[in-house]
């Protein structure tokens, strides 16, 4: 794998590849000293366009704990209003020898197009509304250590994601975790169901292959998973719906819906969350939320992924 | 580039009806090619077609104000390589033309350094903020004699003003040239084309009725008003349907269709290379269809380049941030004869109504879009049909290398380009 | 003290050069000398190195409980992420790597199937350095074929035997393929 900039670049055998060494690199959290050697010499410049401390930190432990060189550099506005162009900034970074760079834009494409001016190998930590692979990753991660939980190894030949149902609520419009998350989940064989207010669903969502619905209630008794996306404040303004209580009345995850749950459901957020719009503090703080478990499982799918795009120099162009 | 040529002969070339001719230029005009005196300079068009000048509606020459991006230098002499010899220049350069004096200052550029007529397109509204008329009557009574007056780049977006300009233009017989865009349904970040592939590209989408719910106001307006009103860069299904309707009901509409806008589709957005990012987006296949349908059946009137040269600095951003806009003088042709004449839905007197005569006319050019017959002025193309070329970026005669065309297989027609019997490109 | 080698094997004909009695012997000799070298299996951790040396380890652990009538902790130890050519080859997923309990103070014995140029050895004995601080690492492997790289020796041998370079030595366990043995061919370094 020469770069992630989309869930689409897993095929299967990758994806089951770097979920199953996350396994592994989750043990080396728990080690006296958490640290691997793998990606010694190496340099992987994590540039944040786009503000995500959670995300950059992630990566930036991911990084160090394989023992590669992480540098961060917050870009946040710099090439725009400094007049200096996006090609520019990674040009001028790349000449100096880097080996990855992980990067966050608020625009949409952005890695791709980094992804074709640079030599390095380039990581997608979400670009505007389109994708944030890694994210879909760790989500598949928590889930399927939850499912394992449950029992009921699956059947030869399929993944643990067969014949589960996963609902995404929310601004599915603004999302790149959506994106990402029905493309891994085509790849591992999950079905997701995508719920959403009309107004905040991206056009042809009807081709995605997904199960759409604006009705919460009708389909919450049916998934094995519910993961919530933030709805922003902003939304509002823009006329997407008329008002926080009526969004969380109709597809929050309100206590009341905690109950109606497929019993051994999960519930995710990739957060932050906003406790009392999309997702109650009942639901958030559940014993079936995996709220915690999917950041715990950032740092862990993060090496994995670096270490399968800079383990071996075959990805890398010399 | 322009060479000052003496007298020429042009032998055994075919006009656009198929007629087989000898093309005699004197003194910047055709004459009888009897009246060629022996040992007159001569050239061999065996095979050749000779089709009246081309005449752009809609450039962007970016001077003055960007003359890294594209010069009236540059820009015409990238027309004259596309077989054109008249272009307007639109208004949204740095400072605007929304004056006499800017207009004029432009018109006298383009008679110094044009490699063809440069006629000046005049803004509709001062600084193009679409609030207060530009000096509209001064800059049709000044030397640039302007008659075409447009905000492209922006649309005229309050009903009231666009009613007062195209009532206001009558007076000169002035038209205004719409760019077609609501923005409240396509903002300022909308920058694909609103379909599957906005969704699936997380790119903010420009629906097709963002460009028609404008149309179907203008065309009313016009009605109203009984001005003209003329569309540019029409892109849509839902925009040619409205025309259609408008022209049948009597309504003085004339529009354009970009070469883009007939070859280029959506899906060529999906590696976000901003080359292919233009205002209005790349349409589905079904635009495109609907678009050669109404060229072809001359619902839409003329083909406009909408050339937009923009500096690499400009297009070296996200997607969405990235300039809009895409080269098109020096291909318009081959893409016109590829999708229309190659394809059978047009003929090449056809061809030569909608790259040459209309636009001449829309303009009120005297002298361009003017059949090949002695006493015209010598504005003219000699064109092989056959010759195919894969289009080289760079090597445009434009400043700016936004070429969406570039590695593709396309017509190379353009042999030589004569303005007022002048060539202005040979190959 | 080494075995000659006498006939030159083919290619597509590896030659058997122990069987599972010879295996079966080799190990329970083993299993005695890290008794006597350690008086008793106190603090013994044996950690197996994938793929093979992890069966190894369990069966020598299998036979240290028997002789001493205790269990034996047994664990797994994976290299990959320390081995010095990671990245000229393609991108593989490690093996697990499971430790039982800690390591601090305890003696270790690293078990592997063959012993060669000694580069996985002393990635191990690098991975052994992030999980704590052994009093002790041994090592105990079934073959030693020579052509060492690093100055690594075994502390316990099975049978040392003398190769080629471009011969090939394999050692077979019944619960990967189906029965024991140790096998020599000529095809090409490894």
């Amino acid at each position: 794998m020469r770069h992630l900039l989309s869930a689409a670049d897993l095929d299967l055998a990758t994806a089951t590849a770097v979920l199953d060494l996350a396994e592994e690199m989750q043990q080396v959290q728990s080690r006296p000293v958490k640290k691997l050697p793998a990606l010694r010499g190496r340099t992987i410049v994590n540039i944040f366009f786009e503000d995500s401390t959670r995300t950059r930190t992630s990566f930036e432990i991911a990084g160090k704990w394989l023992s590669a060189d992480t540098i961060n550099v917050s870009a946040k506005g710099s090439s725009v209003s400094k007049g200096e162009s996006l090609r520019d900034t990674m040009m001028t970074l790349d000449a100096m020898g880097v080996d990855a760079f992980v990067i966050r834009h608020s625009s949409s494409g952005a890695a791709a197009q980094v992804a074709g001016w640079v030599k390095a190998q380039v990581v997608n930590a979400g670009d505007g509304q389109h994708e944030h692979p890694t994210q879909a990753l760790l989500d598949a991660y928590a889930m399927r250590q939850h499912f394992r939980t449950l029992g009921a190894a699956p059947a030869p030949g399929a993944t643990e994601f067969a014949g589960k149902r996963i609902a995404i609520v929310g601004d599915l419009l603004h999302s790149r975790v959506v994106r990402s998350n029905v493309l891994l989940q085509r790849t591992l064989g999950g079905e997701v169901v995508l719920v959403a207010p009309p107004t905040l669903l991206p056009t042809g969502v009807e081709n995605w292959g997904c199960e759409v619905t604006g009705d919460l209630d009708a389909v919450l008794g049916t998934c094995d998973v519910v993961m919530m996306l933030r709805v922003q404040r902003e939304r509002m303004a823009g006329g997407y719906f008329p008002t926080e209580r009526e969004y969380s009345e109709r597809f929050g995850l309100t206590e009341e819906r905690l109950a109606a749950l497929k019993p051994g459901a999960a519930i995710c957020h990739p957060g932050p969350m906003n406790r009392g719009v999309e997702i109650s503090s009942a639901a958030a703080d559940a014993a079936n939320s995996l709220v915690l478990d999917q950041v715990a499982a950032g740092v862990a799918v993060r090496m994995s992924v670096l270490y399968h795009l800079l383990g071996s120099d075959e990805g890398a162009v010399h | 580039m322009t060479t000052t040529s003496g007298p020429l002969l042009i032998t055994g070339a075919t006009l656009a009806d198929g007629t087989r001719t000898d093309l005699y230029l004197a003194e910047g005009r055709l004459a009888d090619p009897a009246s060629a005196p022996a040992g007159v300079e001569r050239l061999d068009a065996e095979g050749l077609l000779a089709l009246p000048g081309l005449v752009d509606p809609h450039t962007h020459l970016r001077q003055p104000g960007r003359e890294d991006a594209e010069t009236v230098a540059s820009g015409t002499a990238a027309a004259a390589r596309g077989g054109f010899t008249c272009v307007h220049a639109m208004a949204n350069t740095t400072p605007v033309t929304d004056t006499a004096e800017a207009a004029e200052y432009v018109a006298a550029l383009g008679e110094r350094e044009g490699h063809c007529e440069v006629r000046v397109v005049g803004a509709v509204t001062k600084g193009l903020d679409g609030e207060e008329l530009a000096e509209l009557g001064m800059m049709a009574d000044s030397a640039a004699g302007v008659r075409l007056f447009s905000d492209d780049g922006r649309c005229v977006g309050d009903s009231l003003l666009m009613r007062r300009a195209l009532t206001y233009v009558k007076a000169f017989d002035g038209v205004i040239a719409q760019h077609s865009q609501d923005v409240s349904l396509a903002g300022p970040g909308a920058c694909c084309h609103e379909s599957e592939w906005s969704g699936r590209l997380g790119l903010p989408g420009w629906p097709s009725q963002a460009e028609s719910i404008i149309i179907a106001r203008d065309v009313q307006l016009a009605e109203l008003t009984g001005s003209r009103i003329h569309v540019c860069h029409v892109s849509t299904a839902e925009g040619v349907d409205v025309i259609r309707w408008a022209k049948a009901r009597g309504i003085r509409v004339t529009a354009e269709v970009t070469p883009h806008h007939l070859l280029l589709d959506t899906p060529l957005v999906a590696g976000y290379d901003t080359t292919f990012k233009v205002n209005p987006p790349l349409r589905t296949s079904e635009h495109l269809e609907a678009v050669r349908e109404a060229l072809a059946d001359g619902t839409i009137d003329m083909v406009g380049t909408d050339h937009a040269p923009h500096a690499r600095q400009d297009k070296d951003h996200p997607f969405d941030v990235a300039l809009p806009g895409m080269l098109g003088l020096e291909q318009a042709l081959a893409v016109v004869m590829e999708v229309m004449v190659g394809t059978g839905r047009m003929d090449w007197p056809t061809l030569v109504e909608r790259m040459s005569a209309a636009p001449a006319r829309l303009g009120q050019v005297p002298g361009q879009g003017r059949p090949l017959a002695a006493g015209e002025p010598a504005n003219l193309v000699l064109v092989d049909p056959a010759a195919r070329a894969t289009v080289d970026a760079s090597a445009s005669r434009s400043r700016s290398r936004n070429n969406p065309y570039d590695g593709r297989d396309l017509p190379d027609p353009v042999v030589a380009t004569f303005w007022k019997g002048r060539r202005t490109y040979a190959r | 003290m080494a075995d000659p080698v006498p006939d030159s094997p083919t290619p597509d004909s590896p030659r058997v050069i122990a069987e599972e009695a010879e295996v079966t012997r080799s190990l329970r000799r083993i299993a005695h000398e890290i008794l006597e070298a350690n008086r008793g299996s106190d603090d013994l951790v044996l950690l197996g190195i994938p793929t093979r040396g992890v069966f190894l380890a369990r069966r020598l652990a299998a036979l240290l409980a028997e002789i001493e009538g205790r269990p034996v902790r047994v664990g797994e130890l994976d290299i990959t992420m320390y081995r010095d050519d990671l990245r000229r080859n393609p991108t593989r997923n490690p093996a697990r790597t499971a430790i039982p309990g800690r390591i601090d103070d305890a003696v270790v014995v690293l078990v592997d199937d063959v012993l060669y140029s000694g580069r996985t050895i002393g990635a191990a004995i690098d991975a052994l350095r992030d999980l704590g601080r052994p009093r002790a690492v041994r090592l105990a492997v079934l073959v030693d074929r020579g052509h060492r790289e690093l100055p690594v020796a075994a502390d316990h041998v099975g049978r040392t035997i003398q190769t080629a370079r471009d011969e090939r030595v394999q050692v077979l366990l019944g619960e990967l393929d189906g029965l024991d043995a140790v096998t020599i061919s000529r095809g090409g370094d490894r």
